[in-house]
């Protein structure tokens, strides 16, 4: 019997850790106690992305949405929507500020604005059945290049698309398959990048818990392209269900025969393996992630010697990233005229000339939509952060976004209409990078917030050249210094000093971008920096040291009739008063601890 | 297990896909089913019962059965509704599993309304 309406489950790490499991537990059980186990079908699927608003249902076909839900909620669910065909306006989707719940997915901003290419099969397919991905065109592409394809054909369509690197480069996809395979050697390999290691940013692994195929067939296209026979995916350890799903999706395509020898009997064999690292940001850079795929520790070497001539084990590797893998098929099954089409630029006479095709970011932050979203290149920051992302919560006023994870560049309010490609972000100082996208607003201290950037930057810093390990610790020593209200004019130029020797004199691009959100703060919120350095003060009441803490006399005593709250709860006995008298804070005792803020129902006390 | 060759990656993809079309929601037809209490009491159930071993029987693979609630109109129940993509939707009622087979022969999978089961031609908008 056919299905009349399939229960799509997120079963993505966000929904899952909001017991998503135990949702499609519940939903299976009511809906065989109500007797439609042979007409409703209940899948599990991957990341939706709109984790906020996680553990998401959708209803297919109707493309009804469901949000939040709770165990408690299934019953009423599948007798209202499945029995009854009334769908349940209580569980669906509500925009901030308005009433009116939105039943389809499709006419939910979030989703409305997004355009799905590496994510093409999210939240349509069970990442665990090969033969879901198999029904949406899945090893279509494999099959077309391995029949009717020469290898350089497809480093020429490739080419041609303009296809660059999602990992942060951006470098040409095309060129780097094709150095490959020209490279002198009869053993190369291919690599996934699946390190993943900016903090806050799952594009990566939400693509392969979601559609962990879409990878295989796309470094399958890469390794007949260059000659390759075996792959390796690297994975950081922390992603066990990415590491499961790839490993289950390397299962079923070798019992196909999609892995393995002689694939679709055309005498092309290849297989992949998976290495799994243990989560050091560095190990995402090439040249250090092919040293712990050897086993040594990982260590970036200098630029000059290319990977694509002596990589892994000093033989030609073709490194990429997760979502540009997962690109390849599409672009080889719609064609270069249809990927072009997208984004900016021109790549007709070469792929350096324009960014085309999509890019998946990870929103995070101040902003009301947190989660996954894939949208085409040219986007602009506006409508990514308003249209996609929903604005900012709270009605508070946007202060900057944060591109390209935590080496990424401020970009500020005058910049919110740049489009979001390679070369505007370059330019504006900041860059793609693998797509994180962090909002700030005014309550954030950009001072502050380059501080919390470069803390982790330098943490990852990993001490083999000079520039980098000193360089950062330097710096990070000033902004603390700033912070603590201990600033020097001269701090200014120094830091700027310091940036320029560090990205200039670093071995590999960890310490050749950490800099950058310590630079563009000093471009755009140069202010900030003055008036916590001149005035010892911080505009956005961060930085504690720099914060006075008073008591309003007359909210204090005409509204709070001196209830002595802050007083009892002060840990340094810092306040002074009477029960019903005015209360007043020892500015010698008070170390700035904040707590008295927080605990004053009155507003009375104050900050400056 | 053999190896796929060309063929049967054609063949595991289709018949998947009479599942994973659902997802989609883009069949050549889409027939609805009114189950609101008032459409269950008259024997919707029934309906959507024979539309699914209808579907079955004929071996189709791009038409999507649904339910909605209550069509308004609970006197003329049972009730379905038939859009067949580019077309207008058409209302049956008073619907019987011998109406139900003729409808799905002639208009769903033959592409002519069936005029004498049809309340009206059209629909009011729906999204
Ligand atoms: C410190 C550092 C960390 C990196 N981390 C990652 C990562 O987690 N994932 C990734 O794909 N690329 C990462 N890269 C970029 C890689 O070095 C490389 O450019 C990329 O994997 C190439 O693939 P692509 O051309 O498909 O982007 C990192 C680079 C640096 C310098």
């Amino acid at each position: 019997m056919p299905y009349r309406a399939n229960m799509m489950v997120c079963a993505g790490t966000g929904c899952v850790s909001n017991h998503s499991l135990e949702l499609k537990q519940a939903l299976e059980e009511e809906i065989q106690k109500r007797g439609l186990t042979d007409e409703v079908q209940v899948v599990p699927t991957g990341c939706n992305g709109f984790c906020g608003a996680g553990p998401i249902v959708v209803v297919q076909p109707d493309g009804i949405f469901y949000q939040l839900l709770k165990v408690k909620d299934i019953p009423y669910l599948v007798e209202e929507h499945l029995l009854k065909g009334r769908p349940v306006p209580r569980l669906m989707y509500v925009p901030p500020e308005e009433k009116t719940p939105i039943p389809k997915m499709n006419d939910i901003g979030f989703f409305k604005g997004q355009m799905l290419v590496a994510l093409r099969n999210r939240g349509m397919i069970d990442p665990e059945n090969i033969d879901d991905y198999i029904a949406r065109d899945g090893y279509r592409s494999l099959a077309k290049v391995l029949t009717t394809m020469t290898p350089d054909e497809v480093i020429g369509v490739i080419k041609a698309s303009g296809l660059r690197g999602r990992g942060g480069g951006g470098f040409p996809t095309g060129i780097k398959w094709e150095s490959c395979k020209k490279a002198e050697g009869d053993i190369k390999y291919v690599i996934c990048n699946a390190d993943e290691g900016d903090p806050g940013a799952f594009m990566d692994r939400s693509i392969i818990e979601g559609d962990p195929h879409s990878v295989l067939e796309g470094m399958a296209i890469g390794a007949y392209a260059i000659g390759v026979s075996q792959g390796y995916i690297y994975v950081r350890i922390e992603y066990p269900l990415a590491i499961q799903r790839f490993r289950i999706a390397l299962k079923q395509a070798r019992d196909y025969g999609l892995l393995g020898d002689n694939i679709f009997g055309t005498g092309f064999s290849f297989d992949v393996d998976i290495r799994r690292g243990a989560g050091a940001f560095v190990c995402g850079e090439s040249t250090a992630l092919m040293a712990s795929v050897e086993g040594r520790p990982g260590e970036p070497r200098a630029k000059y010697i290319h990977t694509v001539e002596h990589g892994l084990w000093n033989r030609p590797t073709c490194l990429n990233n997760v979502e540009t893998w997962a690109t390849v098929p599409v672009i080889i099954l719609r064609g270069v005229e249809w990927f072009t089409s997208i984004g900016t630029g021109d790549v007709s006479q070469n792929p350096w000339g324009g960014s085309k095709g999509t890019k998946v970011f990870s929103l995070a932050g101040k902003i009301n939509n947190t989660g996954l979203v894939e949208v085409p290149m040219g986007i602009t920051l506006r409508e990514m952060i308003y249209d996609v992302g929903g604005g900012i919560p709270k009605g508070r006023k946007f202060k900057a976004v944060q591109t390209g994870g935590p080496s990424g560049g401020f970009l500020p309010t005058e910049l919110l209409d740049l489009q979001v490609d390679y070369e505007q972000l370059t330019e504006a100082g900041s860059m793609m990078g693998s797509g994180g996208m962090v909002v700030m607003d005014e309550d954030n201290c950009m001072v502050d917030m380059a501080k919390y950037f470069l803390t982790f930057t330098q943490d990852e810093s990993c001490g083999k050249c000079t520039p980098c390990r000193e360089g950062t610790l330097q710096m990070l020593e000033i902004l603390k210094r700033i912070c603590e209200g201990k600033g020097v004019p001269e701090d200014i130029q120094l830091l700027e000093d310091l940036s320029h020797f560090v990205i200039d004199a670093s071995l590999c691009a960890l310490g050749g971008s950490a800099p950058n959100p310590v630079l563009t703060s000093l471009r755009y919120f140069r202010d900030e920096y003055i008036t916590h350095i001149r005035d010892k003060k911080c505009p956005a009441h961060i930085c504690r040291d720099l914060n006075v803490y008073t008591i309003d006399p007359e909210l204090c005593l005409v509204k709070g009739h001196g209830c002595g709250v802050c007083r009892r709860q002060c840990p340094d006995s810092a306040i002074v008063g009477e029960k019903n008298q005015v209360h007043n804070i020892d500015q010698e005792l008070c170390k700035k601890c904040g707590v008295c803020l927080d605990v004053c129902k009155f507003d009375a006390v104050k900050v400056a | 297990m053999p190896k796929l060759n060309l063929e049967d990656l054609d063949k595991i993809s289709e018949w998947r896909r009479r599942t994973t079309m659902l997802r989609e929601g883009a069949g050549r037809a889409k027939v609805t089913v009114h189950m609101g209490t008032c459409g269950i009491a008259a024997g919707a159930r029934k309906i959507m019962d024979a539309l699914l071993r209808l579907v079955e029987e004929n071996d189709v693979k791009d038409v999507i059965l649904t339910t909605s609630g209550c069509a308004g109109l609970c006197s003329r129940e049972p009730m379905a509704t038939v859009e067949l993509v580019n077309e207008a939707p058409v209302k049956y009622v008073d619907l019987t599993e011998e109406k139900i087979g003729a409808i799905f022969r002639e208009h769903v999978l033959g592409g002519r309304p069936v005029l004498e089961y049809a309340l009206a031609l059209g629909s009011e908008r729906t999204q």
